[in-house]
């Protein structure tokens, strides 16, 4: 009797735990479909959902008319810079703050924290005036050195935590045995670093490869990354709905792959450990 | 323990991160700062002048910005207030034994990774558009009249679009949450014959208190600067209905290019996310010391 009750709560659960997980991931699919729609099956009414015409000139067209490449290159050259760059400043602070913390280490976490609570829209004013006044409007290195910027106190800080949980033992061995700061860096640290490192790359990319406010303000067609550039079929006369969702599904596909990867550490590095 | 020379060391690591989020902290800041007390227009160079606080009268009194600061309380306030309602019985869901779990949760986080303007076009051309929508043929399946979303209720089709993205974000970290609650507490509540609802109050709603806190704290900075959104879908309209303050200040300096009223209108959202930014480092800097 129990255990039917059981096989009942469970079948239950699993239904709506499904149902609620499909209405979610709805637009998505949806989204998915109209992309291999023709433009007059993706607008018609009553919409079809699996028996239409299948095809994928969508894709070729979006390549073709509006060189769906060029911004993807731009995206992963701004996501990935922005990315190493901030990455290579941050792995010697957290290094240095998980390993040699002082009185103020606490205080400078926290500062550095706020620093990413400033609402980028409050400095969109001066920003915008010295990019332009440098020329780096629409170009990728500005847009590099600002995201960079933005996401540097969540690299720390992911880094921190992680650096943190290393056994502090090993670190005390290893310079009793005479290792050197450069050798215990190489051979102790940076394996047991690692997991921590990739899912820091991880999570930064997606912010990055998603991050619609300063892309979409300093630039407009050039060094346009995807964000910029679906932005740009919100105009009326580009109300090409299959060739959209071509677009957008090419332009989330790897980014959906990697954050579905990176689902633990999102929680960690986006509550800056306050949830675990 | 630490040699002098460790230590040394170890603020020489530390000072290019310092130094550059200090720059980056700093320098814009105090410019906006001293733009916001300047008449200083993009489109009349050379005519600036000191003005005070003329800009902050200005903007304060604009009748667009009570309308902007009453749209970002009630998107802010609607969007928190439905992921956490969602959120807490949909995290509790997941939580119960699921055929295929992992499976559920890659669909549930998904449109989480949705960049922002993706998500704004297709909700606004394939689900909410009035007349081809995915959601006006539903309504026409029941007899009902198709909404115009974005005539008739501008400012609830963003929150909707909104809620959608965070949605992911609030249960995913409930549902964290939830896993680590001590399945024999559950069970002993459950043995001394505390019914499934009591147990949620006395039980999971406590454990549940400070996540649901970093939920609304994190998403409120995030919220706050609602931009991609609005900009793709509304751009603002119609008239005011769905401008926040960030599109109020993005509109006043690069399409009216009225640069010292836009920092006066910077500094002022400055000020209101630091309120927020107050309570959260307070709360993680507690976290820090466990």
């Amino acid at each position: 009797m129990a255990r039917m009750a059981t096989t009942r709560r469970v079948a239950i659960s699993t239904a709506t735990a499904w149902l609620f997980g499909f209405l979610i991931f709805f637009p998505i699919l949806w989204m998915g479909l109209a992309s291999f729609k023709t433009e007059l099956e993706a607008f018609a009414v009553p919409p079809s959902f699996l028996f239409f015409h299948w095809t994928t000139e969508n894709y070729a067209t979006v390549q073709e008319r509006s060189d769906y490449l060029h911004h993807a290159i731009n995206s992963i050259i701004i996501a990935g810079g922005s990315t190493l760059i901030a990455l290579l400043i941050a792995i010697p602070a957290a290094w240095s703050m998980a390993f040699s913390p002082t009185k103020r280490t606490k205080d400078i976490l926290l500062w550095m924290l706020s620093t990413k609570m400033m609402p980028p829209v409050g400095v969109l004013v001066p920003i915008y005036l010295i990019y332009k006044s440098f020329g780096l409007l629409d170009s990728r290195i500005g847009l590099v050195f600002i995201l960079c910027l933005g996401n540097l106190p969540i690299v720390i800080w992911m880094l921190f935590t992680y650096f943190k949980e290393i056994p502090r033992d090993i670190l005390e061995a290893a310079r009793m045995d005479g290792a050197t700061i450069g050798r215990e860096l190489v051979y102790v640290l940076t394996p047991m670093a690692i997991p921590g490192l990739a899912s820091t790359l991880l999570l930064n990319l997606i912010l990055a490869w998603n991050e619609a406010f300063w892309t979409l303000n300093l630039s407009t067609s050039s060094a346009a990354p995807l964000t910029t550039f679906i932005a740009s079929y919100s105009s009326p006369e580009g109300l090409f709905w299959a060739k959209l969702s071509a677009a957008s599904t090419l332009a989330i596909a790897p980014i959906l792959v990697l954050g579905w990867f990176s689902q633990k550490q999102l929680v960690r590095g986006l509550t800056f450990g306050a949830v675990k | 323990m630490a040699t002098r020379q460790t230590q040394f060391l170890a603020r020489s690591l530390l000072t290019p991160a310092v130094g550059l989020l200090f720059i980056w902290m700093i320098v814009p800041l105090a410019l906006t700062i001293y733009f916001s007390t300047l008449h200083y227009s993009l489109l009349d160079p050379g005519s600036e002048s000191f003005v005070g606080l003329e800009n902050f009268r200005y903007f304060l009194t604009d009748p667009a910005f009570l309308a902007s600061l009453q749209n970002t309380l009630v998107l802010v306030g609607s969007v928190l207030a439905l992921t956490i309602l969602l959120g807490i019985p949909l995290a509790l869901l997941m939580d119960q034994p699921v055929i295929g779990r992992n499976f559920v949760r890659l669909m549930v986080i998904a449109p989480f990774f949705v960049m922002p303007t993706v998500s704004a076009l297709v909700w606004k051309n394939l689900l909410m558009h009035p007349v081809s929508g995915l959601f006006a043929w539903l309504a026409s399946l029941f007899g009902l009249t198709p909404i115009d979303w974005f005539n008739d209720v501008p400012l609830f089709a963003v929150i909707l679009i909104v809620t959608w993205q965070w949605l992911p974000f609030a249960t995913l970290i409930l549902l964290t949450a939830l896993q680590s609650l001590d399945e024999e507490q559950k069970e002993a509540a459950e043995m001394d014959g505390a019914s499934a609802v009591s147990t949620f109050i006395y039980i999971t709603l406590p454990h549940l208190a400070r996540p649901i806190t970093v939920v609304i704290l994190i998403e409120t900075i995030f919220l706050l600067t609602v931009f991609a959104e609005i900009f793709v879908t509304t751009g603002g309209g119609p008239g005011l209905q769905t401008t926040n303050i960030a599109f109020l200040i993005y509109s006043q300096a690069l399409i009216q290019f009225d640069v010292g009223s836009a920092s006066a209108g910077g500094l002022v959202a400055v000020v209101i996310a630091n309120i927020v930014a107050f309570f959260l480092v307070r709360i993680v800097g507690r976290n820090l010391e466990a």
